[in-house]
């Protein structure tokens, strides 16, 4: 098991750990996730990116920042698993891309910024990837209405005469 | 011009004009669903490949958001609907950890022999189909009457073949009977024939052989590097299977053991998923002969699960308790906290995050599905290889592009 406070020390920025379940979670500010990812990975064999994902608290009861990060390690050889959360606010809303560490980071990253238009600096790729390139909003954000915006109903319609 | 002109650092870029670009997709029968490849080929060689996804693309995380617990169960049953029930089951372990339930055994059973039921349902189909791709048809017709089988037993359960929509916070939609244990043996007698005989028809044949060994390679550090789960990583000889390493339903209780292969390529994945049908087979086996008498849904007192049809018709408790659970201003004690439960569905880890908000819905539930991030590595898998071994590789790592789009 990982100790949190040996951790904190490591990185040099505090860590709240908490513990829900069997989910053992640990907050990190932003600034600090890199390292601490870095840390996780080279030092205590966090080897594999489960997932990674965000979570807009928009309209969460109690909640401070707009967006959390979540990034779910899981230790291959011991099966130790850690949830890592983290948070960012708009305008700026960027942190820095796990791609360098896994590469499997690369896809998830790109499927956080389609949805909520978290950016990820340094990301070699950052493009939208289930929606289309041409749609300008973030779907999973609270302010974006679960019908959309009537995007579908503006596409041009390509017919067999007009092609 | 060198033999091989991509190897030779003296040809610059833009002189590769015997470089073409393929568009493998949307449509096509190897893709089996709607995914797009952008194809860099010289000759028959892929140099690269640029997957283009999305077309499948319908907003389910954002759906989770304003369906409770139950309803969202036939969202996610459209998700991998090669093995619906698979889903249905991690979705509501992720529930009922986030809740707190702990089932009753009989539904641990019932669950665990569904879930093995599905893994059949998904490795028949991707054996046959990534032989069918591969050009050998008979495989393919052997192994889809047995899957026609299965249905018949998932709609004996539910009363529907596909989307079966089955199970329910705490238990399931309809306990099964004496006829539904039956049915279910018969098929456990008659799947090893089948096995054998897609075995005898794939296994040894020397075409297949050279269409998948070597193929597609995947090394034991870069399936970790891409978060590879399920058979693909097993295949490429990590030890890892959730059934064994973190138990859940009834799979502590049950002998089995977990398969792996060394080689890593189309051809290993191929063995890992045909030896993992006889692994299933001997879960469903011990499980059916030994699944529990009892209730198979938590107890009504709980206030967490739907009441029995017949109770809620006939019975003012079981009406009022029908009541509780399904009127949006009351339902579920839900915490206000975020829980990640996964399970092994038969393509990998397929875990949900969920974040919970005092209400009877979720407020954020997040998929992590095995679709998306195995079709991930897929530029890495296939680069070199033939054109046509993107038909081999698109198999053996089981691409779903429901799951993979959501």
């Amino acid at each position: 098991m990982v100790d949190a406070l040996e951790l904190a020390a490591r990185i040099g920025s505090p860590l709240t750990e908490s513990t829900f379940r069997d989910n053992r979670r640990m907050d990190v500010a932003a600034t600090h996730i890199l390292p601490l990812l870095t840390t996780l990975k080279n030092d205590f064999g966090f080897n594999m990116l489960i997932d990674l994902t965000a979570v807009d608290y928009l309209e969460y009861e109690g909640a401070r920042d707009r967006f959390g990060v979540v990034y779910l390690l899981l230790n291959v050889d011991s099966g130790e698993r850690l949830i890592l959360r983290t948070a960012v606010n708009l305008p700026e809303a960027t942190l820095p891309t796990a791609t360098g560490l896994w590469r499997g980071a690369d896809w998830m990253e790109r499927e956080v910024f389609d949805m909520f238009g978290i950016r990820f600096a340094g990301h070699p790729d950052l493009r939208r990837i289930l929606m289309p390139d041409e749609f300008t909003e973030f779907p999973l954000r609270k302010d974006y209405p679960v019908k959309g915006r009537g995007e579908r109903h503006n596409f041009p319609v390509i017919t067999r005469a007009g092609s | 011009m060198p033999l091989t002109p991509v190897d030779d650092p003296e040809v610059k870029s833009s002189e590769r004009e015997y470089v073409w670009t393929l568009n493998f997709g949307p449509q096509h029968p190897a893709t089996h669903t709607t995914l797009r490849l952008v194809l860099t080929l010289d000759g028959e060689r892929v140099l690269d490949a640029v997957p283009h996804i999305g077309y499948l693309h319908s907003g389910f995380e954002k759906l989770g958001e304003t369906l409770d617990f139950n309803q969202y169960v036939t969202i996610v049953d459209r998700m991998n609907y090669i093995s619906p029930l698979a889903n249905e089951i991690a979705w509501h372990h992720a529930v009922e950890k986030l809740l707190n339930i702990e089932l009753t055994p009989r539904c641990k059973y019932l669950r665990t022999i569904l879930a093995e039921l599905m893994r059949l349902h998904d490795h028949l189909l991707n054996v046959g189909t990534t032989a069918l791709d591969l050009g050998g048809f008979t495989a393919f017709l052997y192994a889809f009457q047995q899957r026609e089988k299965i249905y018949d037993i998932v709609e004996t359960a539910s009363g529907q073949r596909f989307h079966t929509s089955y199970t329910r916070v705490g238990g399931v939609l309809f306990d099964v009977n004496n006829a539904w244990v039956d049915k279910v043996r018969a098929f456990v007698r008659g799947v090893p024939k089948t096995h054998d005989e897609v075995h005898r028809l794939l296994t040894k044949n020397r075409i297949f052989i050279e269409r998948t060994r070597g193929i597609g390679y995947l090394s034991h550090d870069d399936a970790i590097n891409f978060s590879a789960t399920g058979p693909v990583a097993r295949a490429s000889g990590i030890e890892r299977d959730l059934r064994k390493d973190e138990p859940y339903l009834a799979y502590a209780d049950l002998d089995f053991d977990v398969v792996c292969a060394k080689s890593g390529d189309c051809y290993g994945r191929y063995l890992v998923r045909m030896q993992e049908i006889l692994e299933s087979l001997k879960i469903i086996e011990q499980a059916i002969e030994n699944i529990p008498a009892g209730p198979v849904n938590i107890d009504v007192v709980s206030d967490m699960v739907l009441p029995a049809k017949p109770a809620v018709y006939r019975s003012i408790e079981g009406l009022i308790q029908h009541f509780e659970v399904i009127m949006p201003n009351r339902g579920y004690d839900v915490p206000r906290e975020q829980v990640y439960a996964a399970t092994e569905s038969p393509n990998g880890e397929l875990g949900f995050y969920i974040v919970g908000n005092a209400e009877t819905r979720a407020y954020r539930v997040r998929t992590r599905p095995p679709s998306y991030i195995h079709f991930g590595m897929f530029p890495h898998m296939i680069r070199g290889h033939q054109l046509g071994d993107v038909a081999a590789v698109l198999g053996s790592i089981n691409i779903i592009a429901a799951e993979l789009d959501r």
